[in-house]
């Protein structure tokens, strides 16, 4: 009995021990342990001689009964209706929902802002966070000081950093305008949230400032695993630092950079923060993704049944990505 | 057998906060980096430092400066006039007058909501997490594996699928704020911190990680408890607990930060000023257009310390965890 651990479905312990490339996990389970023949019981029986693990589950299972499983399916039934929280009458509107969302251009645009500031956002996040890993990860001083520097603006709370660059962007009183000016790059005042082709950069740009950091640690986690062996025969067999980098850094690094690249995505198509605190939308639409216009027709025009069929529209965007994620999980993600 | 000795030999295998690898020496030899690279890199790296942590260095010296260095044309990095106004008008010291409690001073109510609110969630959610991640990893009851998958299948959905409809339930608690016993009638947990709390007890991605980190935590000391006579939440309090602390203290660590920066349910449920949090009191400060930004840097500033704090403190967790559980904080 004591000895058959091994066996049994409790076995990651000893993998952990295997040397930092070996950690992944195997996806597949050992074999069920098979039930001597004289312990089986009934099914009834053998719930009620479990009942206290039922008991454990219970006060979690209640929450998740109601905030999840029942809120999803309620989800699904509102967006069959007309649901507004200011009218009595809720009527059953069929696919009126989904053939609106279809034809609504306003929804149109706020898939394309929405595409256009994860494409720009979660690359650019992460170009600079392997740039910074890369520079750290080489036998300088400071280099504490450096991360720290770096991953400040992670540690930030989000609204904080999205007020604060709220006031740099300012056209009479931010500092970009000031330090641009004094720069000579630009002659006048920008205004940088309220101008329709520069709102969404300034966005993106406030995003991977605070982005570039969290990209930078998980890197260099990711650096830290490649073996220095590697390197080694690269080194006796003549390769240069770029031809390193190229063939070994880059390619060794790919479980990292698929991690970050569906955490960024996944992130970015729910942005929400930085867009109520800095343009609220604007200027014309401009800036409304689809979290914000599913925000709009929740909580300003009131219709939920509307609004949770956007929502659906974004689950339905995000859904490749989080069952990517959940498999990445479920694999054990040694990043 | 001793459990003790178990327990320590556990908490170095485990999978969710491995110890962290002895230091090791950087990558590339010192011999193939040059004076000139170095100082290369240095060029490329130190601007980009200053760059990063210059906003955050304003934020904190704007919090000192009057509102008339604030609203100067030439931007002061230093205040030349330090003072406390903003710090004393938000933790509402000193003698206030009309003007400036309309201008809302003494909005330290803020934090305290906030911290209440992040502290309880915490608590509660790492208890209940630990309840449902003991059951899936340690106890063999018919139905566990379908349960278990339901939960790892809700994660896909994203949050803002449930939130209206949540709203609505919230919304529709009977016998609370004004309902009857159908839910109708009032307004439920809207505007409360029932509603902010009690939807946040539970995490399907906690329960994951916890599960994860007990599944190594061997049958045989949890069967000789049992022989021993001890009681399933015995067993639990006594035994599964103690040793899963710092896979706890890690998920408890990024629990309590998302519910610290948590901004769009409270955004969406409070309405009344003295039960906002602080990310909501300052987003409304801002998108309502108040003009007092000496107070805003202020609370800024305080929003950050118990980030900071908690990062300085949990350091090595912190990174280690982020890597491996991609939590972003």
């Amino acid at each position: 009995m004591v000895m058959t651990t091994a066996e049994a479905p409790t076995s990651t312990a000893a993998g952990t021990r295997e040397p930092d490339g070996a950690r992944r996990r195997s996806r597949r389970r050992p074999p069920k342990q098979e039930i001597p023949h004289e312990n089986r019981r009934r099914l009834p029986g053998r719930i009620w001689s479990e009942r206290s693990a039922y008991f454990f589950l219970l006060p979690g299972m209640i929450i998740f009964s109601v905030f999840t499983l029942a809120a999803l399916a309620f989800a699904f039934y509102l967006t069959f209706h007309r649901w507004s929280i200011i009218e009595p009458e809720k009527p059953f509107v069929g696919l009126t929902n989904y053939r609106d969302m279809i034809g609504d251009e306003r929804f149109t645009e706020s898939v394309l802002n929405t595409i256009y500031f994860t494409g720009a956002s979660v690359p650019l996040s992460m170009a600079f966070g392997l740039l910074f890993a890369l520079l750290l990860n080489l036998p300088i001083r400071f280099r504490g000081a450096f991360r720290t520097a770096f991953y400040l603006p992670v540690v930030t709370p989000f609204i904080v950093s999205a007020i604060l660059w709220k006031w740099l962007y300012n056209g009479d009183y931010g500092l970009f305008n000031y330090y641009l000016m004094k720069a000579h790059i630009v002659d006048q005042p920008l205004l940088w949230l309220s101008d329709k082709n520069l709102a969404m950069p300034a966005v993106i740009l406030m995003t991977v400032w605070a982005g570039t950091g969290f990209s930078m640690v998980v890197y260099l986690a990711g650096l830290q695993a490649i073996s220095e062996e590697l390197y080694e025969s690269a080194r006796l067999d003549g390769a240069g630092p770029i031809s390193r980098l190229r063939y070994i850094t880059i390619p060794m690094l790919r479980p990292t950079t698929l991690f970050l690249l569906v955490l960024g995505i996944i992130g970015s198509l729910q942005v929400f923060t930085q867009i109520f605190v800095m343009t609220s939308g604007g200027p014309v639409n401009k800036t409304t993704t689809m979290v914000y216009y599913m925000y709009l027709w929740a909580f300003k025009y009131y219709d939920m049944g509307y609004a949770t069929t956007l929502a659906f529209a974004l689950f339905v965007m995000l859904l490749g990505f989080t069952a990517l994620q959940l498999r990445m999980m479920r694999q054990g993600y040694d990043v | 057998m001793s459990g003790v000795v178990d327990g320590v030999d556990i908490r170095q295998a485990a999978p969710v906060v491995p110890e962290p690898r002895p230091a090791k020496k950087p990558k590339e030899g010192n011999t193939q980096f040059s004076t000139r690279q170095k100082l290369l890199t240095y060029l490329v790296l130190a601007p980009m430092a200053i760059l990063f942590v210059a906003p955050f260095a304003w934020l904190v010296s704007a919090s000192f400066q009057p509102m008339s260095e604030i609203f100067s044309a030439v931007p002061h990095w230093l205040p030349e006039n330090p003072t406390l106004s903003g710090y004393k008008g938000f933790l509402d010291v000193g003698h206030l007058t009309q003007a400036q409690q309309g201008q809302g001073h003494g909005d330290w109510r803020w934090f305290a909501n906030s911290a209440f609110v992040a502290l309880s969630i915490t608590v509660l959610q790492t208890f209940f997490n630990a309840m449902c991640a003991y059951a899936f990893a340690k106890r063999k009851f018919p139905g566990r594996d379908v349960i278990f998958l339901l939960f790892l299948a809700t994660m896909m959905v994203p949050g803002q699928v449930t939130l209206i409809p949540n709203y609505l339930i919230i919304q529709h608690i009977p016998f609370f704020g004004g309902n009857d016993w159908m839910g109708s009638g009032g307004h439920g947990w809207l505007d409360s911190y029932y509603g902010l709390i009690v939807p946040g007890v539970v995490s399907a991605f906690g329960i994951f990680l916890l599960r994860q980190y007990m599944l190594s935590i061997p049958d045989q000391l949890l069967e000789a408890a049992r022989i021993d006579g001890a009681s399933e939440f015995r067993i639990f309090r006594s035994i599964v607990l103690p040793l899963c602390t710092p896979a706890l203290a890690a998920t408890a660590i990024f629990t309590f930060q998302g519910a610290w920066e948590d901004f769009f349910w409270p955004l969406v449920i409070l309405s009344s000023p003295e039960k906002i949090t602080a990310p909501v009191g300052l987003a409304l400060f801002v998108v309502q257009n108040r003009t007092s930004w000496t107070l805003l840097f202020a609370g800024s500033v305080i929003a950050t310390l118990p980030m900071i704090l908690v990062f300085i403190v949990f350091q090595r967790q912190f990174v280690k965890g982020i890597a491996l559980t991609g939590v972003k904080g």
